[in-house]
């Protein structure tokens, strides 16, 4: 292999109900009847584990899914309604046996100790294939959900309150990070000992507390769960500005960005690196992938034209965070060795249309980058870390 | 005229975190790989089971200040590994214990409407209550709740999460890709629930799922506990065993559910039981003193008495006397993170009765606490023990049994092949499954969506 030769693409799927367009679901394809069922999500799952992806992430959220960012609409035109991500991601857990599986979790109104035992457990019944991503939520409305807590209405991100709003709540989410990994290295590796000679099941000096103090909660330890076939899952979170970049930098293993070019991709990931260093982790492996919600065709003319007729069912354009890109799986690979080129490590694709745009991806866009030697040709690894070139760390309360 | 035969209820509980469990043995598995709740799962299918039965534990038990380490420690997430066991079986229910302490109504409830989907509905709530200090430790509130609210805010819990699941009625979702109309209208999932505990409002984001609820469980055994389970619970997981014991709690419950418009069908009784089988009963009865020695080694018996002594007693030796000092009563306990803290109500008595046992029978520590703790709920035959199952659910001390093996997870193993068929032969028990959901095989009716409502469309087949 030459020296030149760019390293292999990661590939990952974000599924959000039918798919990432607001009317995804009025096409043929789309088996929106099926939505709650085990079956629509094993489909999924198993075609992309099918295209060698290396995870598939699941949406959530702790309210109905809406059009506006802060608040719930009355709509009743688009999906609403879903099932927990944790819980999807452990039911496909045993039909696949390669792909990471990634559920989204809440940090603002849930406990880090249940999500820790969670995250552990679903890395346990999909051995080793484990990992969350976390995201906060500023919607008032979800907050009068659990009435533990009032979130302020924001208007604008620009206004300083919301902006210490936004803070502390990303302060809590690296909070909760930290005490979920705490409690993933709680248990040492070996604390289980079934010594009949003593009668001891474990060492407790193989179990640690956490003992955990901050400014929102804190916890005590050890977890309830042993740690985790990886030893510490996955942790990953969406970024568009600084703050959760910061997050990312420091306490994630992939940040999702969302740069509209190479140049902005390359100004996005200097600025997560040099986060990464200030937190101490230069040495550490930190992807970033870009995310981009993908329509795939046969020919760019086809697939606007699709955009173009699921623009016109929704009433309204489609636009959000990420780009959208509109075409062929050659003119996507371009795009995103193009975007690679930036300091980008992998992308997570949102699918336009679950049922059609995944598809295009396994079947279309990995076989191209595969001939662009820039995607696996087989699993290699047998962990979601391994997948992503993470070694199994050693554990933070383990003596030397 | 005879009465007609009852149907038998069968359940599985997982062995985990109990002092039953025998993690020693050579056939000993883990508790925490998903291949022994594999194995147990199907054991349980295999034999029709009504359904598989988690506990919970949300911190290590600690004895003396020091992490309780002679029993397995350590179990995985409840939600999630039902989640995962409904894609390795087909018809068994999923029965799991939810704390509503350390938990809120608008996330236990998605996580219970979303497995009854994921399981296509299969799914059961075990409602606990704690409040201690201790536990609340690891979370976000802490030890929060005095004592005589736990049942208070149980209620509430459990009314506020039936709320949310019946905020959908089951007929919102048209999904109607030529209308374009995915819901019927923009309230579906509205709710409001203003109450001592919880003063909560909006939209639920789950739709009905199968069983409408997930089927509601209850383990406690106080006053209260009692009276929540008549009003709330679809089934009891009660630790009386005994015929005598059975009889006078199961007319003591049924008899309360009238004053809640509910009949006695409607609340099923389901102790927790043991068992030991052997070719014969003189060779079951051999292995159950076989087993219980194995369950409680020599340091096992110390710390079981210091339990009750409330006290250090690790100079003792377990081959020798009881100790002549006196239990220390106080409201700090020795131990913390368990249950049965409560269970001894009077030490010094029970201190002085185990001293007159041991000395009349000339028992060490060890031999006192293997003879005066929990022996197994039935050793025999299978002939025997089938035999036993079916007279204590015929003569009304049980509607039947949640079986708690002491291996891990092969316990069930025997259970499913010799003891089962009999009772099927008997027609006592179901041959195989006849309906899909667990209300199904437990023949809870499947509970009315609110009022107002269409009937819900058939659901699409996954």
């Amino acid at each position: 292999m030459s020296s030149t030769t760019p390293a292999p693409l990661h590939l990952a799927v974000a599924l959000d109900g039918t798919g990432w367009h607001p009317a995804s679901w009025r096409e043929p394809v789309a088996r929106p009847r099926d939505l709650f069922t085990a079956g629509y999500w094993a489909d999924l799952v198993t075609e992309a584990e099918r295209g060698l992806l290396d995870f598939v992430t699941f949406e959530d959220g702790l309210g109905p899914q809406s059009s506006l960012l802060l608040a719930p609409d009355e709509r009743t035109d688009q999906v609403r309604g879903r099932l927990d991500a944790v819980l999807i991601a452990s039911r496909v857990a045993p039909l696949t046996r390669r792909i990471g599986l990634v559920p989204t979790v809440v940090t603002t109104h849930t406990e880090p100790f249940h999500i820790s035992k969670a995250i552990a457990t679903l890395d346990y019944v999909s051995a080793g294939r484990a990992g969350v991503r976390v995201r906060t939520t500023a919607r008032p409305d979800e907050a009068a959900h659990f009435g533990r807590r009032t979130i302020p209405r924001i208007d604008g991100f620009d206004d300083p309150d919301a902006q210490q709003v936004v803070a502390d709540l990303f302060d809590e989410a690296a909070d909760y990070v930290e005490v979920v990994r705490r409690l993933w290295d709680s248990w040492e590796d070996d604390a289980e000992i079934r010594d009949a000679a003593t009668g001891r099941f474990v060492d407790r000096d193989k179990l640690h507390y956490i003992d955990f103090e901050g400014r929102f909660f804190s916890v005590k330890g050890p977890s309830i769960t042993p740690r985790p076939p990886q030893g510490q899952p996955l942790v990953t979170a969406l970024a568009h500005r600084t703050l959760p970049y910061r997050l990312v930098a420091r306490q994630a293993d992939i940040g999702y960005v969302t740069p509209r070019d190479a140049e902005q991709a390359r100004a996005i990931v200097a600025e997560i690196r040099a986060e990464q260093e200030a937190a101490g982790r230069a040495g550490e492996t930190l992807h970033v992938f870009g995310d981009l919600v993908v329509l795939l065709d046969d020919s760019r003319a086809e697939a606007e034209a699709r955009r173009d007729r699921l623009d016109a069912l929704a009433g309204e354009p489609y636009t959000g965070d990420a780009a959208i890109f509109t075409g062929t799986a050659a003119q996507l690979a371009d795009l995103l060795e193009e975007l690679a080129s930036g300091g980008l490590t992998g992308f997570r694709l949102r699918p336009a249309v679950a049922g059609h745009d995944l598809p295009r991806i396994t079947r279309d866009l990995v076989p191209e980058l595969q001939r662009r030697r820039r995607f696996r040709d087989a699993y290699e690894a047998g962990t979601l870390r391994g997948l992503l070139g993470l070694t199994r760390p050693a554990n933070r309360y383990a003596a030397a | 005229m005879s009465k007609p035969l009852k149907q038998i209820h069968l359940a599985a509980h997982f062995p985990g975190v109990n002092n039953t469990t025998v993690w020693s043995d050579p056939a000993a598995g883990s508790h925490i790989e998903f291949s022994s709740f594999v194995h147990f799962a199907r054991t349980a299918e295999r034999a029709k089971f009504d359904f598989l039965f988690l506990a919970e534990g949300l911190r290590l038990r600690e004895q003396g200040g020091q992490i309780y380490d002679l029993d397995v420690v350590g179990r995985p997430d409840t939600f999630t590994v039902l989640a995962a066991l409904a894609a390795v079986t087909d018809r068994l229910g999923l029965t799991g214990t939810i704390n509503s302490t350390f938990n809120e109504p608008y996330e236990v409830a998605r996580q219970f409407a979303s497995l009854d989907h994921l399981s296509d509905g299969r799914s059961a709530w075990n409602v606990v209550t704690s409040w201690d200090a201790f536990t609340g430790e690891n979370f976000r509130r802490g030890g929060f709740l005095p004592q005589e609210e736990r049942y208070s805010r149980a209620k509430e819990f459990l009314a506020t999460a039936t709320e949310l699941f019946d905020s959908w009625r089951g007929d919102e979702i048209l999904a109607d890709q030529a209308t374009g109309a995915f819901l019927r209208d923009a309230a579906a999932g509205a709710f409001v629930h203003r109450g001592q505990h919880f003063d909560i409002h909006g939209r639920f984001n789950v739709p009905r799922s199968p069983q409408g609820r997930p089927v509601i469980f209850q383990a406690g055994d106080s006053e209260e506990g009692r009276e929540f389970a008549a009003s709330s619970a679809d089934a009891i997981f009660s630790r009386y065993a005994t015929l005598k014991e059975g009889q006078a709690f199961y007319t003591d419950v049924k008899s309360r559910l009238a004053r809640y418009g509910r009949r006695p069908d409607q609340l099923l009784i389901l102790p927790a039981a043991t068992f030991v089988l052997g070719d014969t009963d003189q060779e079951a009865a051999e292995l159950a003193r076989e087993v219980r020695r194995q369950q409680v080694s020599g340091a096992t018996a110390i710390k079981h008495l210091e339990f009750v002594w409330n006290r250090d007693l690790s100079a003792y030796d377990p081959e020798g006397p009881l100790p002549d000092v006196d239990p220390v009563v106080s409201e700090e306990h020795i131990s913390r993170g368990r249950a049965q803290v409560r269970m001894y109500r009077d030490p010094v008595a029970i201190a002085r009765e185990w001293r007159q046992l041991a000395e009349a029978n000339k028992w060490s520590i060890r031999d006192l606490v293997i003879n005066t703790g929990n022996r197994q709920t039935f050793i025999g035959s299978p002939a025997t023990v089938a035999r036993t199952i079916n007279d204590f659910v015929q003569s009304d001390a049980s509607d039947g049994f949640i079986l708690v093996p002491h291996i891990t997870p092969g316990g069930l193993d025997p259970f499913a092949d010799k003891v089962v068929p009999l009772l099927q032969e008997q027609g006592v028990f179901r041959a195989d499954y006849e309906g899909t959901t667990l209300r199904d095989h437990l023949g809870l009716a499947h509970p009315d969506a609110p009022a107002g409502t269409e009937p819900a469309p058939e659901r699409a087949a996954s």
